[in-house]
Formats: structure tokens, C-alpha cells, sequence
């Protein structure tokens, strides 16, 4: 018997099938074409004028767009298509008719989201390994740390998708969240350089910690708090992140 | 009847939305193998009944039990039972009619080999087996009806629930939908639906109740309540463009009652065309004159004073 949370997930796999082509592009070439452009363009001019990071920028940054990746495919996924389960194709209702509960309903699509985030981040592996941008075994667990930023960004999300009472809140969200987020934590310079209430707020983000664990990991060098404290930061962002999400699609789906 | 024979038993069932109340207390008993209807204009709260007999809406109040079992905490085992054919659409417009059904099909952990069998079994059924491949997209509104109704089906329910079948479908589409629900009830299978269409409430069900704003006004088949509210027939006259205000007093006496709606009055009446003659005995001459039977519209009409559909 499988699981029901694992039968919710074995539709969106299926959905998945007709559409992984145009996904591609955004999970992996667009990041992969940031990575030359800015690692080895502007890296060159960076790496002749400073050392004070210490490596070349290409494999600084490297690790860090891997999990700007992460935090980019988790919230693009898990909000204009947790809105259409909702509102559009309406497969939130669909597979409410069913045995499933709103929890299978939830934690399936939850974890296709993950698995597109572990999927593109192992992509982003590969090209980071082509340009000698790893430098310790621990590489290899930067897929874990992409499903674990993908996670504590995914699940608010979810949770802010099933409340929204339109598509357009996801552009706003992309903008004042992700790509602030994107750029100020950590991904491309040290946050050190930023003012501190912006520190702060990278300090509170989830990328940051996961940009932090993704760069250890990739350089074989220690993190900035230690690992558990990074991971305890982004268990947070997952538990509340769920927590709301479940409340959110109960209300919706379980009026 | 004894409440252990019923595949549904709703008792005093309340739905609120805040303090608005969609179902007002309503009691009902269906009995396996039969036809049920829920008929009633749009807001009666027909969907919100179907909702929770569906186990996806929860009671406010009331009990429900479904299959024996009760709807606010068995949900799940009992949705695995059910069919259900919601009022909107939701079909995957993405995926192709086939995939649609063994998609589903899989909700319930159906195995796979099992799932693409009956899914085709299935279209054969609804008439959709040439389109097995295509996508849902580009399919006609009866079509994606039909495929609704066939993804309703994947699990074997022992009750379908329909809320709506055929609104919005063309009178051929309609006839194909009808002609499709008939054969499930002769094999036995129950069904429970809603529409606002009083043909359609009596072509298919044995029994239904009449809701009107939330509760219910009446229970019986189609026969015993067009009896027991209506007429043996009933003439419709119609006087062109005239205002019909006047008509009450002018008709008074003809037929066993007198009802003028905005554009026509009916007279209700055991004889049709005794009745028509002595409106033209009175010296009136309508523009047009009908004589049909009494039908469930004119027991709505009777019941609440307004129409079914406007
Ligand atoms: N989720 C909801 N929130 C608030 N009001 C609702 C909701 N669902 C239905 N209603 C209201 O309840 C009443 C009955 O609706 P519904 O059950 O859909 O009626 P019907 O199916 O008979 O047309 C309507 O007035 C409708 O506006
Ligand atoms: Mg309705």
C-alpha cells in the first residue's frame, strides 16, 4: 500500500512529465549562465584587486547561487501553482473528493517541490564540478542543504499562496523577498560588508544559512555560526512554514 | 424507514457560512439503489448539502452518517467509497482524457494495471474511448461532463453524488448525460443529485426533496408531489404583451386555482381543455393557450411562490 501522501505526490510527477522541458531553463540554465556571467567576467576582475574572500569568486559564488537556486525554484513553485491547485485546475479540490486528507494533499505537493529543488541543485552540482568549483567530499551533501533552504522558503509559502486572493501578491512577494533576499544574503559578497539592520535581516533569512552551509560545504571551510545553528534556523522557517500551510489549507479545503 | 437501511442519513444537518445559514436543519433518509434528488433554484443549498455529504465540508450542526458510517470522523473511509461529480469541472485540462482517469484512479490507490483497465472500461461507458488520447482541453462541455462522470466512477462507488450534471449543457448533451445516469441506477448503482432543472429531477429521481433558502419544503417521488401539490394538468395562457394584473379576478373560478406569473398564467386544473374553453367563454382571447401536464416547476411554484429558474 503506498502511502497517500505518496499518491498525492504520483500526480504532480505526472504533471511533471509534460512540462520538465520549459522548467529546465529557469532551475538550471538561467543559473548556470549567471554562474559563468558573473563568476568568471566579473570573478576576474574581483579576484585580481582582492583576496579578503580568500578563493577565487567563481568557487564563492558558486555554492551560493546553488542556493539562491534552492530559495528561486522553491518559491516559484510553491506559490503561483499551489494558487492554481486552488483556483485554476483546482487539483487541491479533485484529490479532496478522494481518501486523501488536505495533509496528503499538502505534504504531496510539498514534497514535488523538494524534489525539484534536489533535482535542479544536483544539475547545478555538475556544472559547479565541470568548472573545479568544489573543493571537499562535502559537496555532496549541497543537495540536502538546497532541499533544506527549499523547504523553510517552500512551506510559508505554500502557506501565503493558500491565503492569497489573487496571482498578483507572487510578483510582489518575488519582489520585496526574493530578490532582496537574493541579492544582500550572502550570495554574492560576505554580508559583513553590509549595514547591520540589513545584516540582521540576512541573519533572519533563510538563504543566508543555507548559503553559509552550501559554501562549507563546497570549500571543505567551517560556517560562520557552526552547522547546527544554521540548520536550527532553517528547521524553523520549515515547522512554522508547515504549520501555517497546514492551518491555511485546512481552512480552505476543509470549510 | 429504519435508519439502518439508509446509505444516508442526515439528521437536523446545519451548514453555516458566519452567520449566514446555507442549510437550515434538514433531515434526509437515501436508500440504497434509489435515485435521490435535491431540486431547489440557485443559493437553496443544494452544493452546500452535497459538500458535506461528500465529506469535504464539515457540519455545523446536526448528525450525518454515511455508509454507516459518521461523516465528521470517518471522512476518509468514507470518501473512498463515493463517487462525485462536482458542480464545476476540475478536470486536468493538461493531461489526456485516459490520464485523467487512471490519475485519479490512483487517489485511491488503485494499482496502476487496474486503474488503466477500468479507465477504459469506463470511456467506453461514457463514449469517450476514441478520445482516450486526446486532451481534455479541446473536448465539447457534455464531453467533459461525461468524463467527469466517468472519473467519479474509477473507484467502484456504492453512491455517486451529482451535483448539477447537465447545467449549462445543450438539450442533446443533456439527453446523452441522462441516458448514461439511467443505466447507472438500473445496475443498481445510488445516486444522489441536485439540479434546478425539473425535467431532469424527473426523468431520473424516485425520490426527492424540493430546498428552498436552506431547508426543505417537500419529500416524495416526482408523481406523489406533483399530486399532492399540483394539478392533473395545467393551462398556460398568454395575452401577447398585455399587463396581467387584472387577470386574477378576470379568470377567478376557472380550474381549482389561478396563478399569474410576469409573462403567463396558469390555471391549474384536472381537465386542460374544459378550463381553456371557459376562459374563452368568458369572452378573453389569449394569444396563446397550452395544456400540459402538471409538472415538480408547478409544485416549486406552489410551495414558495416563485419559479425555479428566472
Ligand atoms: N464557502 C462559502 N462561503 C460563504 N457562503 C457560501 C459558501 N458556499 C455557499 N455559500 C452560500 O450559501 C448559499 C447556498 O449555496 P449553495 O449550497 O452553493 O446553493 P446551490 O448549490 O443550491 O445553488 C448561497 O447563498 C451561497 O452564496
Ligand atoms: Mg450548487
Amino acid at each position: 500500500m503506498a502511502h497517500p501522501t505518496a499518491l498525492a505526490l504520483e500526480f504532480h510527477l505526472v504533471a511533471y512529465k509534460r512540462t520538465w522541458r520549459s522548467s529546465v531553463f529557469s532551475s538550471f540554465a538561467l543559473p548556470a549562465m549567471f554562474l559563468v556571467a558573473m563568476g568568471i567576467t566579473v570573478g576576474h576582475y574581483i579576484d585580481e584587486r582582492s583576496t579578503s574572500i580568500g578563493v577565487p569568486y567563481l568557487d564563492y559564488l558558486g555554492p551560493g547561487l546553488l542556493a539562491a537556486t534552492a530559495l528561486q525554484v522553491a518559491v516559484g513553485d510553491s506559490t503561483w501553482p499551489v494558487y492554481g491547485g486552488f483556483h485554476w485546475t483546482r487539483v487541491y479540490h479533485v484529490m479532496r473528493a478522494s481518501p486523501l486528507t488536505v495533509g496528503d494533499v499538502l505534504r504531496g505537493h510539498l514534497a514535488f517541490v523538494l524534489l525539484r529543488v534536489a533535482l535542479s541543485s544536483a544539475g547545478f552540482l555538475v556544472v559547479l564540478l565541470l568548472f573545479g568549483a568544489l573543493h571537499s567530499w562535502w559537496a555532496l551533501t549541497t543537495p540536502l542543504v538546497a532541499v533544506l533552504v527549499g523547504a523553510a522558503c517552500a512551506a510559508p509559502c505554500f502557506a501565503f499562496a493558500a491565503r492569497a486572493t489573487s496571482d498578483g501578491a507572487f510578483a510582489v512577494l518575488f519582489r520585496v523577498a526574493v530578490v532582496p533576499m537574493t541579492l544582500f544574503a550572502g550570495v554574492f559578497f560576505p554580508v559583513e560588508s553590509l549595514p547591520w539592520v540589513a545584516r540582521l535581516l540576512a541573519y533572519v533569512s533563510p538563504l543566508w544559512h543555507g548559503v553559509e552551509l552550501s559554501r562549507a560545504a563546497t570549500l571543505g571551510t567551517a560556517t560562520a555560526w557552526g552547522v547546527p545553528a544554521h540548520v536550527a534556523v532553517l528547521a524553523v522557517w520549515c515547522a512554522v512554514g508547515y504549520v501555517l500551510a497546514l492551518r491555511s489549507f485546512t481552512r480552505k479545503l476543509g470549510d | 424507514m429504519a435508519e439502518d437501511e439508509a446509505l444516508i442519513a442526515a439528521t437536523a444537518l446545519v451548514k453555516q457560512f458566519g452567520d449566514f445559514t446555507a442549510v437550515d436543519g434538514i433531515d434526509v433518509r437515501v436508500r440504497a439503489g434509489e435515485a435521490f434528488g435535491f431540486l431547489g433554484p440557485n443559493g437553496a443549498g443544494k452544493s452546500s448539502t452535497m459538500r458535506m455529504i461528500g465529506c469535504v465540508s464539515r457540519p455545523t450542526g446536526g448528525a450525518l452518517r454515511i455508509l454507516g458510517l459518521d461523516a465528521a470522523k470517518d471522512g476518509a473511509a468514507i470518501r473512498a467509497r463515493l463517487g462525485v461529480c462536482p458542480q464545476q469541472d476540475s478536470l486536468d485540462l493538461e493531461l489526456t482524457v485516459l490520464e485523467n482517469l487512471t490519475v485519479y484512479a490512483r487517489y485511491f490507490n488503485i494499482p496502476r494495471k487496474v486503474a488503466r483497465a477500468r479507465a477504459m472500461e469506463l470511456l467506453d461507458f461514457v463514449q469517450l474511448a476514441d478520445r482516450a488520447g486526446d486532451k481534455v482541453e479541446p473536448l465539447s462541455g457534455g464531453m467533459k461532463r461525461r468524463l467527469t462522470i466517468a472519473r467519479a466512477l474509477v473507484n467502484e462507488p456504492e453512491i455517486v453524488l451529482l451535483d448539477e450534471p447537465t447545467t449549462g449543457l445543450d438539450p442533446q448533451a443533456r439527453h446523452l448525460v441522462w441516458e448514461r445516469l439511467f443505466r447507472l441506477k438500473q445496475r443498481g448503482v445510488t445516486l444522489v443529485l441536485t439540479t434546478h432543472y425539473m425535467d431532469e429531477a424527473e426523468q431520473l429521481c424516485d425520490r426527492l426533496v424540493v430546498m428552498d433558502a436552506g431547508r426543505i419544503v417537500a419529500e416524495g417521488s416526482p408523481r406523489e408531489l406533483i399530486d399532492r401539490h399540483s394539478t392533473r394538468e395545467v393551462l398556460e395562457v398568454r395575452f401577447g404583451n398585455d399587463p396581467l394584473d387584472g387577470f386574477a379576478d378576470k379568470l377567478d373560478g376557472i380550474g381549482e386555482r389561478v396563478e399569474v406569473l410576469p409573462d403567463r398564467i396558469l390555471v391549474y386544473t384536472g381537465d386542460g381543455d374544459a378550463a381553456a374553453a371557459q376562459v374563452h367563454g368568458r369572452g378573453l382571447t389569449p394569444s396563446s393557450v397550452l395544456v400540459r401536464r402538471g409538472s415538480l416547476e408547478d409544485v416549486f411554484l406552489q410551495l414558495t411562490g416563485r419559479t425555479l429558474v428566472d
